[in-house]
């Protein structure tokens, strides 16, 4: 069934068409930056931004952190939002289920496929970045960490793949979420706005004292911790802390939808 | 091949099914009636798994359900609720994945059998358009080949003819006539008693999520022991049968008879002229209407 869900991901227009929007706004700024070369100021706008001027082999990094805040997760929501509401709305999930397919399965293989989904989507945001990063922006192989000391090529890449990991971890939580709603109504976009409504309090909360005490357990509280990556010597803790949080909205999630799913009607 | 037992179904305070017993013999092709809301998609949902029973079992070809949902669907081809697929897909391509989904469907035959199922429901010329460019009546033999497609034991089908023109409904019939003929089971649900009448051999009626009625058709539309006259003299043929006329209406005469030969003679006799003369068999029509109440979408005012 797993390999069933990887080959819908793959057929359907959808997932290249959201897929291509997700890249439209890395390009866009890295097209923007080349034209003007006008950068923001170090220590302000997305991070990496400033430093990509002067050397072009940063900018996946700085794409990640532009797409991380706002457009993957939407894109997240909306994927894992459509895995099981959508086949209900569109009347394919009372097909599947007496094919037989189990409910446990198609769970597990709804899942997989939206993680691949998020796989993908990075990958293709970060290879992108890359070629315009290196075709329009600065070549100057002069990487410094975040610390301000020198980064060698061969160490760029390899944090930059962890970086990207950790991106991908960061939106398990959201993708869970959403999974969930998705169980629990019959259209995607409500599941979908669901799960972005929960970010985007998240957001907001993180930015009010009054919250304090809730902060470390919001979903998007170590998004940006992959920074840290960046700093000599690697600063784990958040980079931790936030893996450890992805993983309990997984746990918890994922069983309340496994929860709900295998013991409800299926009457769309 | 299908057997329920005291099988109920709440929706919070509403009974949406109210311990039916049903039971469908190898070989049959059963009618399974009742109005708009009487319980019967519901009742077929929980038979493939999708609902789950309140209270009641379900027993599919002799294995409990939802339980053996693995081992026993498999044998089993389903509508329900009208036919879906993936829009974006061709039918072959949806077929083709729709088959790999579960178990039951050999690779090695794939091709072979979405061909074959194609051209038994009439869609043999199908190209590669998307399903989302059907008409009604295409999704419709698409979802029937979606059923067919493993050659199942059991079929269970719910509205089938929906969408269709007329000879399409023709065409399906014959059709399920023939798999029916080759071995196939076929418990088709249906608020159209024409399609019923002219397909099943036993039938069981729903109303308001209780079984009112399960009896072979034949039995339903047994003579009824009177005779039905037709004639332009109907005034002096009800003189003349007195009473033992059981209703009249503008020239048709039913009569409680025992020798309709003898009743001729009498009428011929008595210089009423006979126009038609014959058995009188309720309809299904009838059968069904006697049997249930009012309508379940119908909101009376207070």
């Amino acid at each position: 069934m797993i390999a069933v869900e990887l080959r819908k991901l793959v057929l359907s227009p959808r997932t290249w068409i959201t897929i291509a929007l997700l890249d439209a706004l890395p390009t866009l700024v890295a097209i923007l930056l080349a034209l003007t070369d006008l950068g923001p100021r170090p220590g302000t706008g997305p991070a990496f931004l400033s430093a990509v001027l002067s050397d072009g082999s940063l900018y996946p990094l700085a794409a990640i952190a532009i797409v991380l805040p706002l457009f993957l997760p939407a894109a997240v929501a909306v994927m894992a939002g459509d895995a099981i509401a959508g086949e209900a709305q569109g009347g394919t999930l009372r097909y599947v289920l007496i094919r037989p397919v189990g409910r446990t399965r198609l769970l597990v293989a709804k899942l997989v496929s939206v993680l691949a989904f998020v796989v993908l989507a990075v990958l293709i945001v970060a290879a992108t970045a890359y070629v315009s990063g290196s075709a329009l922006l600065g070549n100057q192989k002069i990487a410094t960490s975040v610390s301000g000391s020198t980064l060698s090529s061969s160490q760029v890449g390899w944090r930059t793949a962890l970086a990207l990991g950790y991106a991908v971890l960061s939106m398990l939580g959201v993708a869970a979420v959403a999974l969930f709603l998705s169980t629990v109504t019959d259209s995607p976009l409500v599941a979908a706005l669901g799960a972005l409504a929960l970010l985007i309090a998240s957001s907001l909360l993180l930015t009010l004292d009054a919250a304090h005490e809730l902060q470390p357990y919001l979903p998007t509280r170590y998004w940006l911790s992959f920074v840290d990556l960046f700093r000599d010597p690697i600063q784990w803790r958040n980079v931790v802390k936030g893996t450890a949080l992805q993983a309990g909205y997984v746990v918890v999630f994922l069983g309340a939808a496994w929860a709900n799913f295998t013991t409800k009607d299926v009457t769309s | 091949m299908i057997r329920t037992m005291a099988l109920t179904k709440r929706f919070g305070p509403l009974v949406a099914v109210d311990h039916i017993d049903l039971s469908v013999r190898s070989g049959e092709v059963y009618g399974f009636l009742g109005a708009n809301g009487s319980g019967k998609t519901t009742t077929v949902r929980m038979l493939l798994g999708l609902v789950l029973p309140t209270s009641g079992t379900v027993e599919l070809l002799g294995q409990p359900m939802p339980k053996a949902a693995s081992k026993v669907l498999p044998h089993i081809g389903a509508l329900v609720e009208g036919p879906s697929a993936y829009r974006h897909l061709s039918g072959r391509r949806h077929l083709a994945l729709h088959d790999s989904m579960g178990p039951g469907g050999a690779r090695a035959t794939r091709r072979r059998r979405i061909d074959e199922t194609l051209e038994q429901v009439g869609l043999g010329g199908v190209d590669a358009r998307p399903v989302k460019a059907y008409s009604l009546g295409m999704k419709q033999r698409l979802g029937l080949a979606a059923a067919l497609l493993r050659q199942p034991e059991l079929l269970i089908l719910d509205e089938p003819t929906n969408g269709l023109d007329p000879q399409g409904i023709r065409e399906i019939r014959e059709l399920l006539r023939a798999l029916n003929a080759a071995g196939t089971t076929i418990f088709l649900s249906s608020h159209l008693l024409t399609e019923v009448e002219q397909l099943c051999t036993r039938i069981g009626v729903l109303d308001q999520g209780r079984v009112v009625l399960e009896d072979d058709l034949a039995v339903l539309q047994a003579p009824t022991g009177r005779a039905v006259i037709r004639t332009p003299d109907g005034a002096r043929a009800r003189a003349l049968l007195g009473d033992r006329v059981a209703w009249y209406d503008d020239g048709v005469l039913s009569v409680t008879v025992s020798d309709v030969a003898a009743l001729n003679a009498d009428l011929v006799a008595a210089g009423v002229r006979v126009e038609e003369l014959g058995p009188e068999r309720r309809t299904l029509e009838e059968v069904v209407l006697t049997a249930t109440g009012p309508s379940a979408d119908r909101v009376e005012s207070a």
